[in-house]
């Protein structure tokens, strides 16, 4: 199957500390991966590294077999190949609804107005969305909002999506429709890598979990596999501790 | 089912009123009482009479209008030039402060400079060495206007404090904003015109339409180049009859002419408190 994204002996430093040690990833095409781990384990500096918003220490990343961290890439281009969700939703507040997903289909990919509020509309009418195109997002629940974001990211149809912990800032209810547009977008196909803390929706979604723990991978592989029989003590006492904090 | 309020609630409304009707006998009282004071310090002073015949004279109050209300379309004229240009190329110099291109970093290093030289020094000294110093170069093409000089002086110098308000508004956008912006693919530019800049202006508009105000009222400075705008025309009035009132009258011409902006620059103010207040960002 053909490789979206390639990861290659990863490292990543912030000074003398060390964020991530020897990664090595590959994601295939349509599959959904979840990368799991305690807070400060470089699950969003892993993110940030492939979409090129943190410069890496070493290794490499490919994307569609294309050396995205070679010097002189064009980190624009790369950009508008990948979809990116953040917790924060960072919609931009002075633009509308609509205005937010048509913004870089027209200014990046060159799409004429007419057709980018087109698709956009299309896109909020599938998710429920329709009636708050002109709203400005301050009148959006957080619901709504990480929602919109999420269609932003993909009004541009990407190669790959990134989604860090887009339910952390959310609450039960929110999260539900939040996670039901994910489960959607994984029936249309759509690659995707997810950094998240909701464990069942984990379980049921993802094609292949990666646990990070200190910068490294310490497990991979089967999302049943993995959580219902963690090898490595370090996932072991990462899940028990999910347990007892009753999150599993 | 209809609300009624409970007994509790109508007791608590009953003492919010009454402690409402206190504060604004309070303040009634106390405003008559400053007023008193006031009308007593002025008039029994010893100087009063001759201050009051000389400064709010009527006769030479109707006398003056005219001649000042004509000095004062002047002044009109030449802020609302100086307001574009100074808004044109305090946006420029913002942007040139900030950008990060290393191909534009001469053009920060002066826009650095510019800004510190003309934050510095003071608009009259601005005034007196572009009105005197550029004619005196002789060159033939520039017109030796004091009217045009003078309006140069102000763009110059006022271009450097609305350069420094537009930088805090830009620098105050969340750097989540433009990485936001970049994560979606956008160029820096096309973050800066279509993300950063607009919030940018939106957040400093108050202190950005207080520069203008006061940028209003110092147009009357370019009356020191000789200009006949309405302060000159009331000095000349004055030099004529020996009376001051003329003074007033340009004074409280130009006091209704930055009313009406003071006023939208407050409103708008306001009206950013309440929607932040409303959002939950205090």
């Amino acid at each position: 199957m053909r490789k979206v994204l390639e990861v290659k002996n990863l490292r990543k430093c912030y000074g003398s500390e060390l964020v991530l040690d020897d990664i090595s990833l590959s994601i295939p095409e349509h599959s959904v991966n979840v990368v799991i781990g305690a807070s400060g384990s470089g699950k969003s500096t892993f993110m940030r590294c492939i979409n090129l918003l943190e410069e890496i220490d070493d290794g490499q990343i490919l994307l569609d077999g294309e050396d995205i961290s070679a010097f002189g890439t064009n980190m624009d281009k790369v950009r508008s190949n990948i979809g990116s969700v953040f917790q924060a939703f960072n919609l931009f507040p002075h633009l509308s609804v609509l205005e937010n997903i048509t913004l870089a289909p027209r200014l990046v990919h060159g799409v004429s107005r007419n057709d980018a509020e087109e698709n956009a509309m299309a896109l909020l009418k599938r998710f429920g969305l329709a009636e708050k195109a002109r709203g400005y997002p301050d009148l959006l629940s957080g619901g709504q909002q990480q929602r919109v974001a999420i269609i932003r990211a993909i009004a541009t149809s990407p190669k790959l999506l990134l989604l860090d912990e887009v339910t952390s800032a959310l609450d039960p209810v929110l999260i539900a429709e939040v996670l039901t547009l994910i489960a959607e977008l994984k029936s249309e196909g759509m690659t995707m890598v997810i950094a998240t803390h909701e464990m069942g929706f984990a379980k049921r979604i993802a094609d292949h979990v990666i646990f990070l723990a200190d910068g490294k991978i310490h497990e991979e592989g089967n999302p049943t596999e993995i959580l219902n029989n963690p090898q490595t003590d370090r996932l072991k006492e990462f899940l028990g501790a999910l347990h007892s904090a009753g999150r599993l | 089912m209809s609300y009624k309020p409970s007994s509790l609630q109508l007791q608590r409304e009953d003492a919010r009123r009454r402690a409402s009707r206190r504060s604004t006998l309070i303040a009634a009282v106390s405003t008559v009482a400053f007023g008193l004071v006031a009308v007593i310090v002025v008039t029994g002073a010893p100087g009063f009479d001759r201050v009051r015949t000389s400064f709010f004279s009527a006769k030479y109050a109707s006398h003056a209008l005219p001649t000042v209300f004509h000095g004062l379309l002047l002044n009109l004229r030449v802020l609302i030039i100086a307001e574009i240009f100074v808004l044109i190329f305090g946006l420029l110099i913002a942007v040139a402060r900030t950008t990060k291109q290393p191909i534009l970093f001469p053009l920060r290093l002066v826009a650095t400079f510019y800004t510190d030289l003309f934050r510095g020094l003071p608009l009259l000294l601005v005034l007196l060495l572009v009105g005197l110093g550029i004619p005196g170069l002789r060159i033939t093409w520039i017109p030796n206007s004091a009217v045009l000089l003078g309006t140069v002086a102000l763009i110059l110098t006022y271009s450097a404090y609305v350069a420094e308000v537009i930088r805090a508004g830009i620098e105050g956008v969340n750097p989540a904003q433009r990485q936001a912006a970049r994560a979606l693919g956008l160029s820096s530019s096309q973050t800066l015109r279509h993300v950063v800049l607009p919030q940018a202006i939106r957040n400093v508009l108050p202190p950005l339409l207080n520069d203008l105000v006061s940028l209003q009222k110092d147009s009357g400075l370019i009356s020191v180049l000789g200009a006949v705008d309405a302060i000159r025309a009331a000095g000349i009035e004055t030099a004529r009859s020996f009376n001051f009132t003329p003074y007033l009258v340009a004074g409280t011409f130009f006091v209704l002419m930055t009313i009406p902006l003071t006023r939208l620059t407050d409103w708008l103010a306001r009206r950013q408190d309440a929607k932040q207040k409303q959002q939950g960002r205090w």
